[in-house]
């Protein structure tokens, strides 16, 4: 593996960084169950070396983003070039070509590599409190590895065939751990359906890949002499595609099918929510930070090709657009507060996808890298909530927590705002980037509509935020405190379970809690990164070709009046008069049916049930039935055969066999006569022979 | 003297008793005693024709009656084998009793 | 190269001399049988690793060549080599018999009987993948298929005498057609000979001398006709045998009712001759026929995959579910040798096309190997459930993972190899395969993606209804893997991570020799590329 021209020593040790945590997942994979601690050192330290190294490559990529170059001034981040440090191996040869595979290092990268890393390792300690007691364990910790691993190998491919490795291999990682607890059947199907639903998507992604490599020849994304795939893409806008496109556009479109079905967007979305099944670190890491959001790394990582082609791009917008706001809908609904966080998931990942489609990469990757930690807050606080709570998901059988769990509770806080976009948080900022990048995309209702979905999705963001908040937080436990101690097959597993006295929630373990606390200054803070104007670093990191908007106080001025009406309407329903145990929900009077509309979840997985499901399973069992009918002619046949033979049989019997017969007849009589001679008696035939003998001798001397 | 006449003679009165032994006796032992007979009176009749052949000094009928008492042995021995065979089988060695090979 | 180190015969024979031992061996000493077996089986890989370490990968021709006169009435010669499309099936063989009969513990009647006849089954094998000339090889394709079908009769499970007779009875078929066909190439050119044929054919001659025979005879064909007969007759013998849907109703029944270790030959490694002789003999000697008939054979190819994985989505039986899962992988191997012979980007001068084809062949090659190694271990796995339980239904099981841990998480990686999972075998051959196909025959390759789909939905949804859910109380005793087990799955599992993650030394073998054939391809192709005006 030869580094193509002089780059630093982390770009041409890049393949380190996701090799150590395969390595420590296949090292525990071999370990017997009672190596706890060696297994989950052996993940910690692996993720935790990967994170240096990552840091390494974040401080390289912006020190070669602060030098001057020829010709300007000492100009931060004004460069306006777009630079990779790649290296390069070959996987195998085959005819007269090879297929090389290989690594980059780019700003994409190293902000992405990053937050992975960093995020994966503040999960993996906290999954040392949190799966403390279960008896897999060391399972567990293998299974994070193999996806830490992964991920952080889809991060630095810079080779499509790599990426799709990955990217596999991360579908696989979700699959075992959201089905880590096996002996669950819903647990079990859940993490079926993610595999199936995300591989449908793949199965585009492959198809585009495909085409992608005849195409161009190759598959790596970068090459030093600039004829990397992604560097041919207009040359490629110009040949014809499928369905009118150009073909940049047609392999963006079966590339862009993977990022659906991995980054849960409509209509590949139904998987996302039963995920929430695995354990809640789980749930964390890979469907809330980073996982789901491969799809939208996947599409920023290919933009060149969607850029090639507008159509693509505006189909991505609508997707984006649709689906952030019919998860919204959604989380608004539900009860279970890792639903609520799951379809705040799909939401928000629907914000990125409209970033992108909108043209604005450096702003759905911004959003993308923030939500990864305030999301990450989230659903580590939930878990908190949840083990805190004796295993209890439903928020309508939680309330007045914040008493028992302050800090959990302020860390929720700031993990909150920072989703529904306040003002100064993480989420603020970047969402701000996103709906300025979607007001600006183009006038006419059409090309608005994305920013004013969006602007409803705040709205409801900041309500069904708050509405959690309240009715998990506030006013006072409506769980049933006798029996929370001894509900040992609750929702999550029973090895989970801490020995805890029966009655009130208490505070999680300091090895649950400062995770929370690293990832809620994270959350407050690292939105700073991305001030709009000229100090927007991370815009002139991701995409030094494009100048950053100007502030539109417009956009801040609707964005943020539209978060603090839904915390204040939100704040009106649940917080002002805190519900009592076994009170409905507020909402069940105001909205009625469309509240069931969106509880059902717009019946998308009814809907699938009775066309994709059904279909798939009429066509199983048709085909099925036809083999057995082709079974049955090639016996039909065999027996035909064997009904001819008979008739044969007959034919020889009756009509040849006679004539012989009758021959034979007179030739038996004539053999019962002389078998009479034959009496078997040996004196007998001694007689005759003597008697002929003499016979003959007498005829002899006669003559 | 003894002329050829005799020895044939001879040799057919020893075949003729052979041939009544072999054809009425049902003892199997007895029947294969009478076929040694007929064997010795035709190597007696072929020693004789020899001995009054035109060329003696060629050994031709000695030979062969030398080969036809060694086989007569062999067969006897054959014979014999057969018949204790047999005795096991059906407890008799009566020949008129062995009928199996009937047609 | 050794010359005349005669390692190709040694090879051949080694497990027939194990299995004339094991008919010497006095009748009741069955360990002694089992032992002699798994030794000869051994001996066997051993030589194909010493036959595989001198191979030399980048020479495109036949290699450990030997040749002697046989039958001189009818030129029939003693004629072996190996070259790339062969050493991987022969390694394959060689490997795969240890395992079976390690996994044959439980056969318990006729013990001796059976190891020799899982020997001459080796033997027939070995046969086949080195024979080069029509004559022998034939004999050894039905030395390997009669004792299977003993396998089968006498120690199948419940209904295993029809499906054996089934077996029969198709085989015969193509093999019957396969036999005719070669008597009239014989007659028409004098020659058994593969290589010969293969250059005759290359120049249009063999259909000149099939019609001038057939002339003789009285009949009136053009040279392109009677090649063509000749050539659906040679497909139809190996099409049954691959099998090609919709020739692939023996398949189930046969798979489902043989002997673990039956299934395991029966899918890893007789499966293969089928798509072997389309290398060795379908396509070298019928360029001009193969050619032409390329579009509707890949639509064949593409059902093939289709219903195979559609159909495997409604089997109730664990089994016979992996058994329509062979018809799934086998067709990839028959979608990536159609795509070589397709008139598709004939008349460009691209190397590129050279090169897509040259990679699905070889991705062809390499996924028979894979599929071998995978689709032996998922039989083999299941029959060490059957042999634990005693059943094989989906629905009897449930929460077996709490059982037997490390077994839920060996087969898991073998369930991941078949579906695809990048990383192990499958993906690499497949990946292959639909690289080089996807340009050359783009819809049915895209059509042909839903197979990979419906794959990961039955793989999963057995994953889910066995190992997943709450432990069934019935089996709450069921042992996990013992060490012999282990033993017998452990070389499968390694060599899945070693092809899937390092897959340049087993492709570096097959490459030279599938770059040959494409090459060998190309006038035909052009010319129907012409033809059809593509």
């Amino acid at each position: 593996m030869e580094p193509t021209t002089h780059i630093p020593w982390i770009a041409s040790r890049l393949w380190l960084i996701p090799l150590l945590p395969f390595l420590a997942g296949g090292v525990s994979a071999l370990l017997p169950r009672r190596y706890r601690k060696l297994s989950a050192g052996l993940a910690i330290g692996a993720i935790g070396i990967s994170t240096l190294l990552s840091f390494c490559a974040l401080a390289e990529s912006i020190l070669r983003g602060l030098q001057p170059h020829a010709g300007q001034q000492w100009s931060a981040m004004q460069t306006h070039e777009v630079w990779h440090w790649l290296t390069e191996f070959t996987w195998f040869s085959y005819g007269t070509t090879s297929l090389k595979m290989g690594f980059v290092l780019d700003p994409l990268t190293a902000a992405m590599v990053i937050m992975v890393s960093f995020v994966s390792m503040l999960i993996f300690i906290y999954s040392l409190g949190y799966m403390d007691r279960d008896k897999n364990f060391t399972r567990f910790f293998t299974f994070l590895s193999l996806f830490a691993g992964a991920m952080l190998g889809l991060v630095v491919a810079n080779n499509l065939l790599l990426f799709f490795a990955c990217w596999e291999l991360v579908g696989l990682a979700s699959y075992l751990l959201i089905g880590f607890w096996y002996h669950r059947p819903s647990a079990a199907a859940a993490a079926k359906k993610a595999f199936l639903v995300t591989k449908l998507g793949d199965i585009g992604f492959f198809a585009g890949l495909l085409w992608l490599y005849h195409a161009t020849g190759t598959l790596q994304f970068y090459t030093p002499d600039h004829t990397g795939a992604l560097e041919q893409a207009t040359a490629l806008a110009g040949l014809p595609g499928i369905m009118g496109l150009s073909l940049a556009g047609t392999i963006a479109l079966l590339i862009f099918c993977g990022a659906v079905g991995k980054s849960g967007q409509w209509p590949l979305h139904v998987w996302l929510p039963d995920a929430m099944e695995g354990p809640t670190p789980v749930s964390a890491l890979i469907h809330a930070a980073t996982m789901v959001a491969a799809g939208v790394f996947l599409v920023a990582r290919t933009y060149p090709l969607f850029q090639a082609s507008p159509q693509v791009l505006t189909l991505v917008a609508w997707i984006g657009a649709f689906t952030a706001v019919m998860a919204a809908t959604i989380a608004v609904a539900q009860n279970d507060i890792k639903r609520i966080l799951a379809y705040s998931t799909v939401s928000q990942l629907g914000y990125m996808v409209m970033g992108l489609g909108v043209g604005g990469m450096a702003a759905a990757m911004f959003h993308l890298l923030m939500h990864g930690f305030f999301k990450a807050l989230l659903f580590l606080g939930a878990g908190s909530v949840i083990h805190g709570c004796h295993n209890e998901q439903d928020v309508f059988k939680m309330g007045g927590v914040k008493k028992h769990m302050p800090l959990t509770f302020w860390t929720y806080i700031v993990g909150t705002l920072a989703l529904a976009g306040i003002f100064p948080l993480a989420g603020f900022w970047s969402k701000d980037e996103v709906l300025t990048a979607a007001f600006n995309w183009g006038s006419g209702w059409f090309h608005k509509g994305p920013f004013v979905l969006g602007c409803i999705g705040v709205f409801l963001t900041a309500f069904y935020m708050w509405r959690q908040v309240c009715l998990v937080f506030l006013g006072e436990y409506r769980g049933d405190k006798a029996k929370a101690g001894h509900k040992h097959v609750g929702h999550e597993e029973a090895e989970t379970q801490h020995e805890t006295v029966p009655g009130a929630p208490h505070e999680s373990p300091t090895v649950m809690t400062v995770p929370l606390i690293v990832l809620a200054i994270f959350s407050a803070f690292m939105g700073f990164s991305g001030l709009p104007e000229h100090a927007n670093l991370i815009h002139h990191f991701l995409n030094p070709e494009h100048a950053p908007h100007n502030v539109n106080w417009f956009v801040i001025a609707t964005a943020s009046a539209l978060a603090f009406a839904g915390l204040g309407l939100g704040h009106l329903l649940y917080g002002l008069k805190p519900l009592a145990a076994d009170e409905p929900d507020p909402l069940k009077a105001k909205l009625g049916k469309l509240r069931e509309f969106c509880r059902d979840k717009w019946y998308w997985d009814e809907i699938y049930e009775a066309t994709v499901v059904r279909f798939a399973n009429i066509a199983s069992v048709v085909v099925d039935f036809g083999d057995r009918l082709l079974d049955g002619a090639t016996v039909g046949l065999g027996l035909l055969a064997r009904g001819l033979s008979l008739i044969n049989d007959k034919f020889d019997e009756r009509a040849i066999n006679r004539c012989f017969d009758g021959g034979c007849g007179s030739v038996r009589l004539m053999g019962r006569c002389f078998a009479a001679l034959q009496d078997g008696r040996v004196q007998s035939y001694l007689r005759l022979v003597a008697v002929a003998a003499a016979l003959l001798a007498f005829w002899f001397f006669l003559k | 003297m003894t002329t050829l006449a005799h020895f044939q003679i001879l040799a057919s009165l020893l075949f003729a008793i052979g041939l009544f032994g072999a054809v009425t006796r049902r003892n199997a032992i007895i029947v294969l005693l009478s076929i040694e007979i007929m064997f010795n009176a035709a190597n007696l009749s072929l020693v004789a024709f020899w001995r009054y052949s035109p060329h003696p000094e060629q050994l031709s009928g000695v030979m062969f009656a030398i080969f036809g008492i060694a086989i007569s042995a062999a067969e006897a021995a054959v014979g014999l084998a057969l018949v204790i065979v047999i005795y096991r089988y059906y407890k008799s060695i009566q020949v008129d009793e062995m009928r199996t090979l009937k047609g | 190269m050794e010359e005349n180190s005669h390692i190709l015969s040694w090879l051949t024979f080694t497990p027939l001399i194990g299995a004339l031992v094991i008919a010497l061996l006095p009748k009741r000493n069955e360990f002694a049988a089992r032992g002699v077996a798994l030794f000869a089986s051994i001996i066997a890989l051993l030589e194909a690793i010493s036959l595989w370490s001198r191979f030399d990968g980048a020479y495109p021709g036949l290699q450990f060549v030997e040749q002697t006169p046989w039958i001189l009435a009818i030129h029939a010669d003693y004629f072996v080599g190996v070259d790339g499309l062969s050493i991987l099936m022969v390694l394959l063989t060689a490997m795969l018999m240890p395992v079976a009969l390690l996994a044959s513990a439980s056969i318990a009647k006729h013990v001796r009987s059976y190891y020799a006849l899982m020997l001459a089954v080796q033997t027939g094998l070995f046969g086949v993948f080195t024979a080069l000339s029509f004559f022998h090889w034939f004999i050894f394709w039905e030395a390997g298929l009669i004792p299977m079908i003993f396998i089968i009769k006498l120690w199948g499970s419940d209904g295993a005498e029809r499906a054996a007779l089934k077996f029969f009875f198709y085989t015969l078929v193509g093999s019957v057609a396969l036999l005719l066909a070669f008597q009239a190439i014989y007659l028409a050119t004098g020659t058994w000979n593969f290589i010969e044929l293969r250059d005759l054919a290359s120049g249009g001659a063999l259909a000149t001398k099939l019609a001038a025979l057939l002339k003789q005879m009285g009949m009136n064909v053009t040279p392109e006709a009677a090649g063509m007969a000749l050539f659906v007759g040679v497909f139809l013998g190996f099409a049954i045998k691959v099998p090609i849907w919709p020739f692939h109703t023996w398949l189930p029944d046969a798979y489902t009712k043989a002997p673990t270790a039956g299934s395991m030959i029966l899918t890893g490694v007789l499966s293969k001759m089928g798509v072997y002789g389309f290398l060795r003999i379908l396509l070298p000697i019928f360029p001009h026929e193969f050619a032409a008939c390329a579009t509707p054979l890949a639509w064949l190819a593409m059902l093939t995959i289709v219903l195979g994985a559609v159909a495997a989505m409604a089997q109730l039986d664990l089994k016979r579910m992996i058994a329509y899962s062979s018809v799934n992988h086998v067709g990839y191997c028959i979608l990536g040798i159609v795509a070589v012979a397709h008139a598709a980007g004939g008349t460009s001068a691209n190397v590129n096309w050279v090169n897509e084809k040259a990679a699905a062949l070889n991705g062809a090659i390499l996924q028979m190997f894979n599929h071998g190694i995978t689709a032996a271990a998922l039989f083999m796995m299941i029959g060490f459930i059957e042999e634990r339980t005693g059943r094989r239904g989906i629905e009897d099981f449930g929460g077996l993972r709490t059982v037997a841990p490390v077994f839920a998480g060996l087969f898991g990686i073998a369930a991941m190899a078949s579906i695809g999972l990048p990383g192990l075998n499958n993906f690499v051959g497949e990946f292959m395969i639909f690289k080089g196909a996807w340009p050359v025959i783009t819809p049915m390759t895209a059509l042909s993606l839903i197979g990979l789909l419906a794959t990961a939905v039955y793989l999963l949804t057995f994953i889910q209804r066995v190992f997943c859910g709450p432990l069934n109380e019935r089996w709450a005793k069921f042992p996990d893997l013992g060490t012999r087990e282990l033993l017998a799955t452990a070389p499968l599992v390694a060599l899945m991570f070693i092809v899937g993650i390092f897959p340049a030394p087993f492709i570096n073998l097959t490459n030279a020799a599938a770059m040959r054939l494409v090459e060998l391809y190309q006038p035909a192709v052009k010319a129907v590329a012409q033809l059809t005006g593509m």
